[in-house]
């Protein structure tokens, strides 16, 4: 790092406050610095994985055997998480694979084995909507490409940091998410509690219903609410 | 850190992990066999039969490797490695002395740990749904009930140490441990051990693999080396367990002298975890499958949140 870039860097004017303790080592991409993917090792990484991903997304929505779509699902969700990492994202990654690849698709290969999970290709896993669901994922990925690329052109993640903690260390990651974004945190909370409640009232609605129309109750019990 | 150093390391989590389960292997052996008044294999190497565990080895790398007509070969074949690396994978992270007593520390060691945890049950996942066999499916469909059941109160108490420590990394939490967290984080550590043994299927909580009613579930089609896997991944999943709870509730290396003896007290509370996994399984009856997801939602987890509250009353007071 050339004085003269790091000299740009504090001159710059702060786009995004929330990324203010990145700053020291988020820089701007300037003359003399590495251009654009410039081909040092861990760029070639990212970019295999980051093929490898999405070569893996596309069979996860592509195979016709169920179950290996789900399996796909997980080397496509470690895929991202490896992306995190690579992007010194050590905290999101371990979450990444933690929710997604322990939790969700463990979900969801319960509900496939729960259901139906032939082994071998199904005739029927296949949609009519394939034409409409290429193109709204081609418009949500160019809409998180656009959004993503606009934010972050012009930052630079220094990789040789000379102490403390790293950019995406929990530390800097807690520090970011309970300073400047709590609003969202909290709204995101009450969502997620909302969903739970939902959940309780469903199941307890059935059962209810099952109660009542069992035949076999009291007949006083019946009527849930 | 130099080329050597790195070196040595790596071969010595390879080795604990190649040593540790086979002596938790024999040692199970031995502590069901006295406990339960019977002799157990005594002839294979002479002393006590301690080379019983080589001989099985032997005896399972020579067994032919059957892959089931119906099976889907790949996944099937793929699912014993599934279900044992992560656990080579966790000892990296795990400190077993003070200063540089670990592989490579870091920065969100518990998330690491628990991330790579939950990766191997999709090994018996994987092998469940890939045999084509009735049986293999229902251990499987038990194991994911079971690991979407534990993985929370798990989680939790975890989540209760790093409050603890301010810290999401295993040394660091070492570092800041004194000893009357002991009893500050006994409920929590209660509630991860016995989590832990629910996600490692061990008895009591072994109905995804109980060999009486499904006919060791999600392994019932796998043979020779690939069924050994599964086993060594089980006792090594026994050995990891034993050493996470060690250092996030007991202190890990912490003891006297642990400038020098540290690695010692590791390996002594580990034996002991690890000793309490083997008697559990040879003095408690197997759990039924409603019983063990009752005793997660309505014991485990309220006692982990609990254990959080106290643990942030604590937090504040102090």
């Amino acid at each position: 790092m050339s004085p003269a870039t790091t000299a740009l860097a504090h001159a710059e004017p702060l786009q995004h406050p929330h990324s203010l303790q990145h700053l020291s080592s988020l820089q701007p991409l300037a003359a003399g610095h590495p251009g654009f993917l410039s081909p040092t090792g861990v760029e070639i990484i990212f970019l295999l994985v980051g093929l490898v991903t999405l070569g893996a997304a596309v069979v996860t929505v592509v195979t016709r055997q169920l179950v290996h779509a789900a399996l796909w699902l997980v080397v496509a969700l470690g895929g991202v998480a490896v992306e995190y990492l690579l992007l010194t994202a050590e905290f999101i990654a371990w979450v990444q694979v933690l929710i997604y690849v322990g939790s969700v698709v463990v979900l969801i290969l319960f509900g496939l084995m729960l259901t139906r999970a032939p082994i071998g290709r199904s005739p029927d896993a296949d949609s009519g909507n394939r034409w409409v669901a290429l193109v709204v994922s081609l418009a949500a990925a160019g809409t998180l490409v656009t959004v993503v690329v606009d934010a972050f052109r012009a930052t630079w993640i220094d990789l040789e940091q000379p102490v403390g903690p790293g950019e995406g260390s929990s530390e800097v990651t807690g520090m970011a998410l309970f300073r400047h974004w709590v609003l969202p945190f909290e709204a995101l909370s009450v969502l997620l509690l909302a969903a739970l409640v939902g959940a309780i009232v469903l199941s307890r609605r059935q059962q209810a219903a099952r109660a009542g129309t069992g035949g076999s109750g009291a007949p006083g019990k019946a009527g849930g609410n | 850190m130099d080329a050597l150093d790195v070196t040595v390391r790596i071969v010595a989590v390879f080795l604990a992990f190649l040593l540790l389960p086979l002596l938790v292997g024999q040692t199970e052996h031995k502590v069901m066999a006295h406990m339960q008044g019977r002799v157990g294999p005594m002839y294979a190497g002479g002393f006590h039969g301690w080379a019983q565990l080589v001989a099985d080895g032997v005896k399972f790398a020579q067994k032919e490797d059957v892959v089931p007509d119906g099976a889907d070969r790949r996944v099937f074949q793929l699912a014993p490695a599934l279900a044992l690396i992560p656990y080579l994978l966790v000892l990296v992270a795990i400190p077993v002395a003070p200063g540089r007593g670990v592989v490579q520390a870091l920065d969100a060691g518990i998330f690491f740990v628990l991330a790579v945890m939950g990766v191997g049950i999709l090994g018996s996942l994987m092998g469940g749904w890939a045999s084509a066999n009735k049986f293999s499916l229902l251990g499987g469909l038990r194991t994911a009930a079971q690991l979407m059941a534990y993985e929370l109160p798990m989680l939790l108490a975890a989540a209760s140490v790093a409050m603890a420590a301010g810290t999401l990394s295993l040394p660091g939490i070492l570092g800041v441990w004194e000893w009357w967290w002991l009893p500050w984080q006994l409920v929590g550590g209660v509630v991860f051990f016995t989590a832990g043994l629910a996600e490692l299927q061990r008895p009591p909580f072994d109905a995804p693999i109980a060999d009486s009613e499904i006919i060791f579930g999600a392994y019932t089609e796998y043979t020779g080396l690939r069924f050994a896997l599964f086993l060594l991944a089980e006792y090594a999943g026994i050995v990891v367990l034993s050493a996470l709870t060690a250092v996030l509730f007991l202190g890990g290396w912490h003891g006297p002298s642990a400038d020098g003896l540290g690695w010692l007290w590791m390996l002594l509370k580990t034996g002991v975890l690890a000793f309490g996994v083997i008697w559990l399984r040879v003095s408690y009856p197997r759990l039924r499958e409603d019983q063990i997801q009752r005793l997660a939602w309505t014991a485990l987890v309220p006692l982990a949140l609990f254990q959080i509250a106290l643990t942030g009353v604590v937090k504040v007071v102090m």
